[in-house]
């Protein structure tokens, strides 16, 4: 195999990284509730951000570990503001809470267009990420690799929150039957904010991988959010491993397209890949099975 | 939710005569306004045949599209490219492609020479390209929230098409600097209130077919599937057909204004088509009011005022104040400003 294959193939493993942790808390909040947060990705715009002035307060190797933390609890803070104040009051009504997040979203941007400028501001990356390492002939840059461990984490802490504890369990009712749950005295109102914050955190912190690749700039978070759309689109209603699925499909493809084509037509292909995935399998990578008629 | 029903019922009597008020008012217009508000007006009216297609696939259908400006633009271009191969010396190629190293016309602009085929693709292509992305979603039973999603990433990868494609697109300046349409000069006296009356007649049958369409079988049918797919099935009735002919017929207005705004605006470029004025396209709606057809050609002519006069002096205020009406006409008026007028029961 050719090193520019292994290579996109790499870049691949990335980008599918950045596109799950972008993805898992639209998917998660999507199973609950049925709703897409359109100001998603003002969510990793706003890590973005806060790992830069972390870093300014918090200059040298460990600021960018303590950047991590900094923008979960931002993120997830402005997630639990969002849910609470806005999507709640529109939970019957799916489309129109597309439409109101997107006004949102549009404030966000405009307001980081305000405070920080137009322009961007650069995070500059420790140099234990700035390196690279040399194996089968491709380079590979420290900062993909960091990214690709963390989403490997993330998703593992996220797992064995579904898994084994008591509001895991809690949320797996509720993705199965709202109704039942609600019925055996579960305060379902709470599940949704508590995945909702957990799942705007996972999304700020994909703002601080962001960071280290480039530019923090007000649309950012624009770039990565389509692709995660169609990833939840592609990956099952409300299911983990269909959304993991879904993201190494998606990003893989993504970056193995850009090795015939530009990006621009691989984003078009991107979205036919979609499209025809849909003609075989509408209900996604991991269908869940559910007796419910509209699901 | 507030009590609106003392201004329901101030709005309430004005509600039969709207549409002939509103009619009124186009026909005094070309007399009134000067000759640049009359062309301001002319795109505004435009932007409203876009808008009577939003009402019937997402008031009565309940299919929320966020890339109505990609079928916006594919009239647009079309009527673009015939205007530039219209001006061109024999034997020449446009400016711009020649500043990107193309020597020849690609092929697929050859056909617009022609102004027979330019009418006929500014009302099929759309149509076809709405009818055939609609029905591969639809006839998989995906719809909703997903096909909301998929249409925004048609709208994303268009635009980064056209700005990508530079040599025969124009790229992000698009496609400007028109002199004529069919043989007429675009600058001489007449031609712009003469483009007016065009665009106010295309918007009246647009209108009237659309409120005879809603009334028709297939309205009811659209609003049946729109409110319970499943239910529909279990009639008897296969649900795909009717909202792919909603979709197609949406797509086909979109084109026709995208066409006619092309004319008035002398420009058509990826920032008039790509994601965010796709999803500006629904808020026109989602003010006038999703479900009423006047109410969606006042929404589209108010929004696009007071983006006119607040972006013109604030620019970054206008996004603010998009994002809030947004939130509040989705929250608080979900019917629009139609609503106000309709009262509660409606």
């Amino acid at each position: 195999m050719d090193a520019l294959f292994l290579n996109q193939l790499f870049n691949g493993a990335s980008l599918a990284s950045l596109y799950l942790l972008a993805a898992l808390g639209l998917a998660l909040s999507f199973g609950l509730m049925r709703v897409i947060n359109m100001a998603h990705g003002e969510m990793l715009m706003l890590g973005g951000y806060l790992a830069w002035m972390t870093l300014l307060v918090v200059p040298g190797a460990m600021g960018i570990i303590l950047a991590i933390p900094v923008a979960f609890i931002g993120a997830a803070a402005m997630g639990g503001l969002i849910q609470s104040t806005l999507i709640r009051r529109l939970s019957a009504r799916p489309l129109d809470t597309l439409l109101a997040t997107w006004g949102v979203s549009l404030i966000l941007q405009q307001g980081a267009r305000d405070l920080f400028g137009a322009v961007g501001v650069e995070v500059r990356a420790p140099e234990w990420l700035t390196g690279s390492f040399v194996a089968f002939g491709v380079t590979l840059p420290s900062a993909r690799l960091f990214i690709i461990a963390i989403a490997a984490l993330v998703l593992g802490a996220l797992a064995l929150v579904l898994l084994k504890t008591r509001i895991g369990l809690l949320v797996r009712a509720v993705n199965q039957d709202r109704m039942m749950a609600s019925a055996t005295g579960i305060d379902v109102r709470r599940v949704d904010l508590t995945v909702f914050c957990l799942g705007s955190g996972v999304a700020g912190l994909a703002g601080v991988m962001l960071a280290l690749l480039g530019p923090v700039t007000p649309n950012v978070g624009q770039s990565y959010i389509i692709p995660a759309f169609l990833v939840v689109v592609m990956g099952g209603l409300g299911s983990i491993v269909g959304t993991t699925a879904s993201a190494i499909i998606l990003g893989l493809f993504a970056a193995l397209a850009q090795i015939f084509v530009d990006v621009s037509v691989a984003q078009m292909l991107l979205l036919v890949f979609v499209i025809l995935f849909i003609q075989v399998r509408p209900q996604g990578v991991v269908a869940v099975k559910t007796r419910q008629l509209d699901a | 939710m507030p009590d609106l029903s003392a201004l329901t019922a101030r709005f309430a009597p004005i509600k039969p005569i709207l549409p002939w008020l509103l009619l009124t008012l186009a026909l005094v217009a070309p007399f009134a306004l000067s000759s640049y508000d009359l062309n301001l007006l002319a795109r505004f009216m435009a932007m409203g045949i876009l808008a009577l297609g939003l009402v019937l696939i997402w008031g009565h259908g309940g299919i929320l599209s966020l890339g109505q400006g990609v079928f916006f633009g594919l009239g647009g271009y079309a009527i673009a490219i015939h205007m530039k191969l219209a001006d061109l010396p024999d034997g020449e190629i446009p400016d711009f492609m020649v500043w990107s190293g193309r020597e020849s016309l690609p092929l697929w602009w050859e056909p617009f020479t022609s102004p027979l085929f330019t009418l006929a693709a500014i009302v099929i292509i759309p149509t076809l390209a709405g009818a055939l992305f609609s029905w591969a979603v639809f006839h998989r039973r995906v719809g909703g929230t997903y096909f909301a999603l998929i249409t925004q990433a048609l709208s994303l990868a268009f635009a980064t098409l056209i700005i990508s494609r530079q040599d025969v697109t124009g790229g992000f300046n698009g496609l400007t600097d028109f002199y004529s349409i069919f043989g007429v000069g675009l600058a001489s006296p007449g031609t712009g209130s003469a483009l007016y009356w065009v665009t106010l007649a295309v918007l009246c049958v647009a209108f009237i077919a659309l409120r005879w369409l809603l009334a028709s079988r297939f309205g009811i049918l659209l609003r049946a599937s729109r409110d319970g797919e499943n239910r529909v099935r279990f009639l008897g009735y296969n649900p795909t057909p009717f909202k792919v002919a909603a979709f197609a017929i949406a797509a086909m207005l979109a084109g026709i204004g995208g066409a006619l705004f092309t004319l008035h605006a002398g420009v058509v470029s990826p920032a008039l088509i790509g994601v965010v004025p796709s999803i500006e396209m629904v808020v026109w709606v989602a003010i006038g009011g999703r479900y009423s057809l006047a109410g969606a050609i006042v929404g589209a002519l108010l929004v696009n005022l007071a983006r006119d006069a607040v972006s013109s002096a604030f620019p970054e205020l206008w996004l603010y104040l998009m994002g809030a009406l947004f939130i509040f006409v989705v929250t608080l008026l979900p019917r629009g400003l139609a609503g106000l007028a309709k009262g509660k029961a409606a």
